[in-house]
């Protein structure tokens, strides 16, 4: 790339034109395609709120507290679709916390042989990898028929629940969290492991050094020291499960009717919108668009809050 | 300095290490060690790196159990039990052989928190302020933390943080405290502090401390054990073994082996 | 020599602790919560790991066994009728995933290397970074919802609605912040020695980077991109209601196409045997497809560290 002449080397001239224009120019499409990502997050919050601009002006913030959803009667409110999003992914974490820790604990922690651990590892990422459409196929036909009649037990066993006062007739609530807890199992195991092996060995044998067990190392030092990483990864997985959409939306029945039990056919706003949006027209439209944005403002709230929480607690325990 | 009468071979023996072979893997770290460390002196291991003292040192508390593909080959004797016996609990061995490291490693917890949890989870039952109190005391610590204790253990300078890491060893009354280079990554006050605290120290427990430092040897210990690296018999790699030991003021004045002598007079590689 | 005037003195005080013989005691407390945790812990990996066992399982027994050259040939049956195949949404998937990978691996390595070569933390960056982090964050239906309006709606594209275009710049927004997260982190680890290499020689920025600090990040960086273009091909939400589905050959970018993630969806909830089957085969393609894509990414990322 040298630019001096073969003549004399030595005098210093300035770089060719066009070099110094590739240069330049190089920078400023880097600068462009960064911006990029600015601009695509910038239009589709636009574009989506600019899509539910009518639906606001219609139904206002009533729209998130009522239930009625009657595209011919043109009245729309998303309560059923909140409260399905939110009591989806809330519930599926609370299974899926306890489950993808441990299996970090038993990946990083010497239980068993490290041949073993590698394998589990290497699995668990491969089940992040499996689309989930796949996962929905493989719980329309494979996991909610089975489920089935565990659930029928519940549901005459604690029908008396508000949460259990309906009889399972196929999709809904109760399969769609089981399935969710699959998808999000993986995000959890995968960076609760990597926390948990970024916790210093020095820490490690500090416990050890002072006599604990093993799992009392692993719950009141090693657990501790990786708390942020963890809670970052749970709330990424909050926010992955509030938007997860296929799985969720082929076993969870799109029902626009409000019911408190799990067992009953429910909605999410993903799969309101997965399963609605292509055949709807006029106000139906701008209604999904408000959903949407409902939903584009849950997740953008609990992720940035992932961001926080990581950057806070990591500053505590470093 | 310590007296040469301080290591008379009459001392009762601690721990007893009878042909102790370790290795990681297939790597063999250090073979061959026999060794008598005597109750209630200070047990120097010195020697160049990679010579297997630090492994040894672990060895004895079992803290090696926790590094995957690490074996001991010969017996470890505590008090004449082997640690290494198929039933003996290696918890309960850390309990009675407490252990201080290279870096100065406090939990990320209150400097109360620090010296409590140990005494905790050994089953204390007895006043934790009081025993938080006594074992800052001991590790001479307590002017610099009394006023602070509800603080993380990581708001304290680095030798602070080290000898807040033998309160806590002591704080759960071990028999033997190993203490791995643990002066390395201090200043040489700290260093002195440390060093006198050990005196102290010794008047209640049995220690073993390796160490790079050979003048810091010669201060505080009584027994001296020189490790060094020779190729292995099969040519292919280099192995630690226990050249001498005996009593610290033999092996710096007139050792047995040449190489004793060439290590300790800096004579050496 | 001094001793420490704080210390007590050598007496001690009667031990605290109880002591007992080194012996393994299983009955202690200590031990039985010790056993009852790894206990726990073991039964929880099964769970974790059964799911993936029995998808696999199902996919492979139940898709891989209708798998035959007809079937990866020829299009899918009317409603109804028996036979037919995925051949066309096989060729949409590569034609969306396609034009997705070709529109998000030059704007996200470029991104990423502005953010690892030219910014230095400034509050662009920082601004770009946390995009990145929110645009990952944002739910894959959601992007779908965006280019409907932005692409679909408005008939952007020669007066056409849905089209492949459509799903593959849906799925290019998707793919985008792994991208530049992986570029961004890849340039990072190439040591600063090297960039001060090059340019002491008198190389341009430009020349630095392009002939030497991505040539020396291209494994990682190959890795990433892998890995996104497999989680982009699986992907279904985005397609629905951009790309659409048809049951017919591609007839070009601008036209509503199959894919196999679209095909199962719409065929898995359709009461006809044929089509559940033809679902069944296509999971098994697709994550017979996406599984190689990450093994070979894993290949990839040994290859880098060696």
């Amino acid at each position: 790339m040298s630019t001096a002449p073969a003549s004399d080397p030595f005098v210093l001239r300035r770089r060719p034109l066009q070099e110094r224009l590739v240069d330049q120019g190089f920078q400023r499409l880097t600068v462009v395609l960064a911006s990029l990502v600015g601009i695509v997050l910038l239009g589709i919050l636009l574009t989506v709120a600019m899509g539910s601009r009518e639906a606001m002006a219609t139904f206002g913030l009533g729209f998130l507290t009522t239930s009625d959803w009657d595209p011919s009667g043109e009245r729309y409110g998303a309560f059923t679709a909140i409260y399905g999003t939110i009591v989806t992914s809330v519930l599926s974490l609370l299974i899926a916390v306890p489950l993808g820790v441990g299996t970090a604990i038993f990946i990083t922690e010497n239980l068993i042989p490290l041949r073993i651990r590698l394998v589990l590892g290497v699995m668990v990422e491969l089940l992040a990898a499996i689309p989930s459409v796949v996962l929905g196929l493989w719980a329309i036909f494979v996991m909610e028929p089975f489920l089935r009649p565990i659930l029928g037990g519940l549901y005459t066993t604690l029908g008396w629940l508000p949460i259990f006062s309906t009889e399972p007739q196929g999709p809904g609530m109760a399969p769609a969290i089981l399935i969710l807890v699959v998808m999000i199992l993986p995000i959890i195991t995968a960076i609760s492991r990597d926390s948990l092996q970024q916790v210093p060995p020095e820490l490690r044998s500090a416990a050890y050094g002072v006599g604990t067990t093993r799992w009392d190392a692993i719950l009141q030092v090693i657990l501790p020291a990786a708390v942020s990483g963890i809670t970052g990864g749970v709330m990424l997985a909050l926010g992955r499960a509030m938007g997860e959409t296929m799985a969720v939306t082929m076993i969870i029945g799109n029902s626009t009717n409000f019911s408190w039990s799990l067992l009953a056919p429910g909605n999410t706003i993903s799969s309101m919108l997965a399963n609605q949006f292509g055949e709807a027209d006029g106000q139906q439209v701008s209604a999904l668009m408000y959903a949407a944005l409902v939903l584009m403002l849950l997740t953008l709230v609990v992720n940035v809050l992932a961001q926080w929480v990581v950057r806070r607690l990591s500053l505590k325990y470093s | 300095m310590p007296s040469a009468t301080a290591a008379s071979q009459s001392q009762s023996v601690c721990l007893s290490l009878e042909n102790v072979g370790i290795s990681y893997g297939s790597t063999e770290a250090v073979r061959g060690v026999y060794m008598e460390i005597p109750h209630g002196q200070v047990t120097a291991f010195i020697g160049p790196s990679g010579c297997g003292k630090s492994t040894v040192l672990r060895a004895l508390n079992r803290m090696n159990d926790l590094i995957e593909g690490c074996t001991l080959r010969g017996r470890v004797l505590f008090d004449g039990q082997d640690l290494y016996a198929r039933d003996v609990d290696p918890v309960e061995v850390r309990r009675r052989i407490g252990m201080v490291f290279q870096k100065p490693n406090p939990f990320p917890k209150s400097i109360y928190e620090n010296i409590a949890f140990g005494a905790r989870i050994n089953g204390y039952r007895g006043d934790m302020d009081e025993l938080v109190e006594r074992s800052l005391r001991k590790a001479a610590i307590w002017d610099e933390t009394k006023d602070k204790l509800k603080e993380s253990g990581y708001a304290l300078s680095g030798g602070q943080q080290q000898r807040l890491c033998i309160a806590r060893a002591i704080a759960i009354e071990p028999e033997v405290i190993l203490m791995d280079e643990p002066c390395s990554a201090l200043d040489p006050i700290s260093t002195l502090k440390i060093e006198e605290m050990m005196h102290e120290l010794k008047k209640s427990y049995t220690i073993v401390i390796v160490t790079h430092n050979m003048q810091q040897a010669v201060r505080v210990s009584d027994m001296t054990g020189f490790f060094n690296v020779t190729a292995n018999a099969e040519g292919d790699g280099k192995v630690g073994c226990l050249e001498e030991f005996a009593p610290t003021e033999q092996i710096f004045n007139a050792p047995n082996q040449q190489a004793t002598l060439d290590y300790v007079s800096g004579r050496f590689g | 020599m001094n001793t420490i005037s704080s210390a007590p003195s050598a007496s001690q005080p009667p031990l605290a602790f109880r002591r007992s013989s080194l012996a393994y005691k299983p009955g202690l407390a200590r031990n039985r919560w010790n056993l009852a945790f790894t206990g726990l812990a073991t039964v929880f990996s099964i769970i974790a790991v059964l799911p993936l066992v029995l998808v696999l399982a199902y996919v492979l027994i139940r898709g891989g066994s209708l798998i035959s050259l007809q079937l990866l040939t020829s299009l899918p049956p009317a409603p109804g009728l028996d036979g037919g195949g995925i051949g066309n949404a096989i060729l949409g998937t590569l034609v969306v995933t396609l034009i997705a990978s070709l529109i998000a691996i030059p704007v996200g390595v470029g991104g990423g290397i502005y953010l690892a070569e030219y910014s230095s933390s400034g509050p662009f960056a920082q601004f770009v970074r946390f995009g990145t982090n929110v645009l990952s964050g944002v739910p894959s239906i959601i992007c779908g919802v965006f280019v409907y309006g932005l692409i679909v709606a408005t008939r952007l594209f020669f007066d056409q609605s849905y089209s492949a275009m459509a799903g593959g710049i849906a799925l290019s927004v998707l793919m985008l912040p792994t991208v530049i997260k992986t570029t961004d982190e890849a340039l990072k680890l190439v040591p600063n020695e090297l960039r001060w290499g090059a340019i002491g020689i008198g190389a341009s920025r430009f020349v630095t980077i392009v002939r030497v600090t991505l040539p020396a990040a291209v494994s990682p960086i190959a890795t990433g991109v892998v890995l996104a273009i497999a989680r982009a091909a699986g992907e279904t939400a985005p397609l629905i209601f951009t790309a659409l589905f048809s049951p017919f050959w591609p007839e070009g970018v601008f036209n509503p196409i199959a894919t196999m993630s679209v095909l199962i969806y719409n065929f898995a909830i359709m009461p006809y045997e044929a089509q559940i089957a033809l679902a069944w085969a296509a999971s098994f393609v697709l994550v017979v497809m996406i599984l190689a894509a990450n093994l070979f990414a894993r290949w990839l990322g040994r290859f880098a560290q060696a």
